[in-house]
């Protein structure tokens, strides 16, 4: 075959998964316009990838939940109050930040379990469990915030989860960039590049299909080039955050665990068939609270990187944070039905949405027109999404 | 032949990697039952669906002629339209609804915006006493039993004029008496202008009511055969088939069962709490080992829930009794405690609780034991890869790649991958819910001659099956099962079909 009948073979096969891809460079690149370069110069993507965080983390959570079939609508508040508790905990009961950090998270993985409770033991439905999760979550973070208001957190480390960059050394050797920063992403394509081709040759030797060999360099061609791109671009401002730091991190580790585990797999099951999955000795109870609790987790991870950011804890912390991070997922391409979502779609997904909400605060547009605009992108997202299923069939 | 009502020329149908249908023709005549045959992959289900707009026109290439006139069907609603029905094997009614709300489901009696109910239940009556079936048309459907739906579905078929009836494996899950009222149906429908077209992988049954049988394999027609003419037999089929001739429906039975029991169950009984009543009742059997055992009895005589109540008891029966596992008695609260005592359990229906359709053939293949295949909780791709492939040559799973997503497989390789499962659980008693169920003669023999090889090497089987020939055919032992009780038990040597019937309906 040619290349040319081979990429829109290609193409077409995987229109789905390569759509999200093709909305975020879509976006971007009106933004790039309107904003007449100001979106894509280095100092606001770097700025737009902190302000992806706390989406990011919760959109990566949320994938696993819906994948096991549930929703978690208290995830936002939660957040906000577990944030606003981080706060409390450093400014009134003088804990130290490595403290109060872990014990946020071990809060949040409580709070998730309790949902997981709900749902897996009472059999309440996840909607219903999680909804009244998000009014008590709301009420507790106007209860604790009630005599303070807004509480102004001043721990230096704290704060830098949030705004602060990784270190960087090597001197005088090419002033300007961050060394650090540059060399990860030089890394991070070596290996990526490496395992491609890794897993390619095996695939290959199994007889499995395999993408064309001009398709596949081009492939690593284009995503070697954007991880480049990227990654210098950070490294000309201030190099990469702690917030990157800890979204790759938490990428990472689940995408490892989804794909590659044992749990993951038992995750998917579930989520493909609980039936089938009990009686294949999966206990499904246990697969809940595990999603639930993980998501919780995360929840109060999103929870301290948004309040580290703002650099306090306010009393409208974490509205519609649930939101951002459903939409993410489907903009990554979860199914409904469950038992079908990647890690790297909730990534993807929560940067188109961020890219929105940051490229419009760039424009100017107002706050009741970007609303407008967003659930319109979500809209055709899904609209695209449901009609490639329908033809992949 | 007569005046063809349907005409199909030159179909091809692929999809990613596989061939389903290369260049096939089928001509159906006018008030004839035209019976579907072919082996598993062979391509007539997904005929089916390019007929009755399933894959719309455009997704295949070919022509279809129906009444005469070219038809290019966008989808289901046009096929009604034109009068085509097909009734799939598993049941598309709403559970929840009536069945006078279902047969008029999608095209409701009324002004077109209110329903008018008194004309509906009136009209669905009718159509009921046209399919002879006497049940209150305001039941629910999901009150009824599997037979009975089917009469549901063939009347909702009636209700929008159907002229050609398309049924899939309707009768792989009725019962022979459900079978013989189908069956009577057919012909009687047949006098009143209907034509019908029939898969199936029983037959005797096909050879009982076929006027005219089209053979498929590999997609392609291999011939059409007047049975009016006598032109079938098992053997001339078979021969079509599977392109060989086929001599023994059974491997030959040269193992013996060791005198040790390993599975015994004392006095067991079983209360559904959801439905709230006793299912079984004071069951007493074994099992020894290197034995197949055979569970006969009607649909709904309490033989799945037996293999559930023993099998970690998912469903949450409240149950009496004792189990003894190697002379040890055990109680398991889970079926992963069933699965680490070595006890396997393929399910009935593969579809809705055997296999998760959307992954492919080796995920679900390892799925009940992916600790074999990790190291830490981390799966090893290579290992699942090799013990996926050695199951798909075992069991003969036919596949384009074991990376194929098992909802793209037809029915029998389905199956298969469900035995797969199992077998890789490694047990040493496994239970056999309804095994051949929509599998082919070829097929049907390989998974005898697994289950006796598997026999040989120390396994014990316990095979539910509504086949009473399949359980003289594959037993050592047979127990009888009626209404959640044993009411006997049959060395082989003294069992015929007449003895298990008789006990059967205790
Ligand atoms: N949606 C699909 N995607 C990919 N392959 C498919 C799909 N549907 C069917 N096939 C393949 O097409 C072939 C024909 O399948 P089909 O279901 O028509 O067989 P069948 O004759 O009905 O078999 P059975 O008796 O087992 O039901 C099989 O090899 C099957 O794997
Ligand atoms: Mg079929």
């Amino acid at each position: 075959m040619s290349f040319g009948a081979n990429l829109k073979k290609v193409f077409s096969q995987n229109i789905r998964e390569y759509g999200m891809y093709i909305a975020l460079f879509v976006i971007m690149a009106i933004f790039a316009v309107t904003t007449k370069g100001t979106f894509i110069s280095a100092r606001n993507i770097s700025n737009l990838v902190n302000q992806m965080g706390y989406i990011a983390v919760l959109a990566v959570g949320m994938m696993l939940v819906i994948v096991a079939r549930q929703i978690d609508l208290s995830v936002g508040f939660l957040a906000g109050f577990l944030g606003a508790v981080a706060a409390i905990a450093m400014t009134q009961w003088n804990l130290p930040v490595f403290i109060v950090i872990p014990m946020i998270l071990v809060f949040g993985i409580l709070a998730g379990l309790l949902t997981g409770f709900m749902v897996a033991q009472l059999k309440i439905p996840a909607f219903v469990a999680s909804m009244a999760g998000w009014l008590a979550y709301r009420g507790l973070i106007l209860l604790v915030t009630e005599a303070t208001g807004t509480i102004i957190i001043p721990d230096e480390t704290f704060n830098a989860i949030g705004n602060g960059f990784i270190p960087d050394f090597g001197g005088s050797f090419l002033p300007g960039i961050h060394k650090v920063s540059l060399l990860i992403g030089i890394i991070a394509i070596v290996a990526f590049i490496y395992n491609e081709i890794r897993s390619r040759n095996k695939k290959q030797a199994y007889g499995f299909e395999v993408l064309p060999t001009e398709m596949f360099i081009m492939k690593l061609v284009i995503i070697s080039l954007l991880v480049g791109t990227i990654s210098w671009i950070l490294a000309s401002y201030q190099g990469f955050s702690w917030t990157l730091v800890i979204v790759l991190i938490v990428a990472g580790v689940y995408d490892f665990v989804a794909n590659k585990t044992i749990i993951g797999r038992h995750i998917y099951a579930v989520g493909g068939n609980p039936e089938a999955a009990e009686l294949s000795g999966i206990s499904v109870s246990k697969i809940l609270y595990l999603v639930f609790g993980s998501m919780g987790m995360l929840a109060a991870l999103s929870g301290i990187l948004f309040a580290s950011r703002l650099k306090s804890a306010t009393t409208t912390a974490g509205n519609l944070f649930e939101m951002d991070a459903i939409a993410a997922c489907y903009i990554g391409g979860v199914s409904a039905a469950g038992g079908v979502g990647k890690i790297m779609g909730a990534i993807i997904g929560a940067l188109v949405m961020m890219s929105l909400q940051n490229g419009m605060q760039l424009m100017g547009t107002g706050i009741s027109l970007q609303y407008v605009i967003r659930g319109l992108v979500l809209t055709a997202a899904v609209i695209f999404d449901v009609a490639t299923r329908n033809r992949a069939k | 032949m007569a005046t063809p009502i349907l005409e199909m020329k030159g179909i091809t149908k692929e999809f990613p990697g596989v061939k389903a249908l290369s260049n096939v023709s089928f001509q159906v005549a006018e008030n004839e039952i035209h019976c579907l045959v072919g082996e598993n992959g062979a391509g007539k289900s997904t005929l089916m669906k390019v007929l009755s707009g399933v894959y719309p026109h455009g997704t295949y290439t070919g022509e279809i002629l129906f009444n005469g006139k070219e038809q290019k069907f966008g989808g289901i609603a046009d096929s009604e339209k034109a009068g085509i029905a097909i009734i799939y094997q598993e049941m598309a009614l709403v559970p929840e609804m009536t069945v006078y709300e279902n047969i008029f489901l999608g095209h409701e009696i009324g002004n077109g915006t209110v329903i008018d109910w008194d004309e509906t239940i009136k009209q669905a009556g009718d159509m009921l006493k046209r399919v002879r079936l006497d049940v209150n048309p305001a039941t629910k459907v999901k009150d009824l039993g599997v037979g009975k739906q089917q009469l549901v579905e063939i009347a909702k078929a009636l209700s929008k004029n159907v002229k050609l009836l398309i049924l899939d494996e309707p009768t792989s899950a009725l019962n022979e008496d459900d079978c013989e009222n189908l069956f009577k149906l057919l012909r009687e429908l047949k006098q009143h202008g209907v034509t019908c077209v029939l898969i199936s992988h029983k037959l005797k049954e096909v050879i009982g009511i076929a006027d005219t049988v089209t053979v498929l394999r590999d997609g392609k027609t291999i011939c059409t055969l007047d049975a009016k003419a006598g032109e079938v037999s098992e053997s001339i089929l078979i021969k079509h088939m599977v392109g060989r001739e086929i001599n023994n429906v059974y491997p030959p039975k040269d193992h013996k069962p060791s005198n040790e029991v390993v599975l015994e169950v004392k006095n067991w009984s079983a209360y559904n709490t959801v439905l709230g009543r006793t299912i079984l009742k004071d069951v007493n059997f074994y099992v020894k080992k290197g034995e197949v055992v055979g569970f006969a009895g009607l649909m709904g005589s309490g033989r799945t829930e037996l293999a559930l109540s023993i099998f970690g008891n998912p469903d949450h029966y409240r149950i009496s009794g004792e189990l003894f596992l190697n002379g040890k008695k055990r109680t398991f609260h889970n079926p992963q405690e069933a699965i680490d005592a070595k006890i396997a359990y393929v399910t009935e229906d593969r579809k809705t609780d055997g296999l998760i359709l959307i992954q492919d053939v080796k995920q679900n293949i390892t799925l009940a034991n992916l600790h074999e295949i990790a190291n830490n909780g981390v799966v090893d791709n290579n290992a699942e890869v090799k013990v996926a492939t050695g199951y798909r040559g075992e069991l003969n799973i036919k596949t384009p790649t074991i990376e194929q997503k098992v909802g793209n497989l037809s029915g029998g390789n389905q199956q298969k991958v469900s035995l797969g499962k199992w077998l890789f659980v490694k047990p040493n008693v496994l239970i056999l819910d309804e095994p051949t169920r929509g599998i082919d003669v070829g097929a049907k023999y390989e998974i005898y001659t697994i289950m006796t090889r598997l026999v040989k090497q120390g396994m014990s089987i316990i095979m539910i099956s509504s086949e009473l020939l399949e359980v003289l055919g594959m037993s050592d032992r047979i127990y009888v099962l009626s209404s959640g009780r044993i009411t006997g038990e049959l060395p082989i040597e003294e069992a015929t079909q007449e003895k298990i019937m008789k006990l059967a309906t205790d």
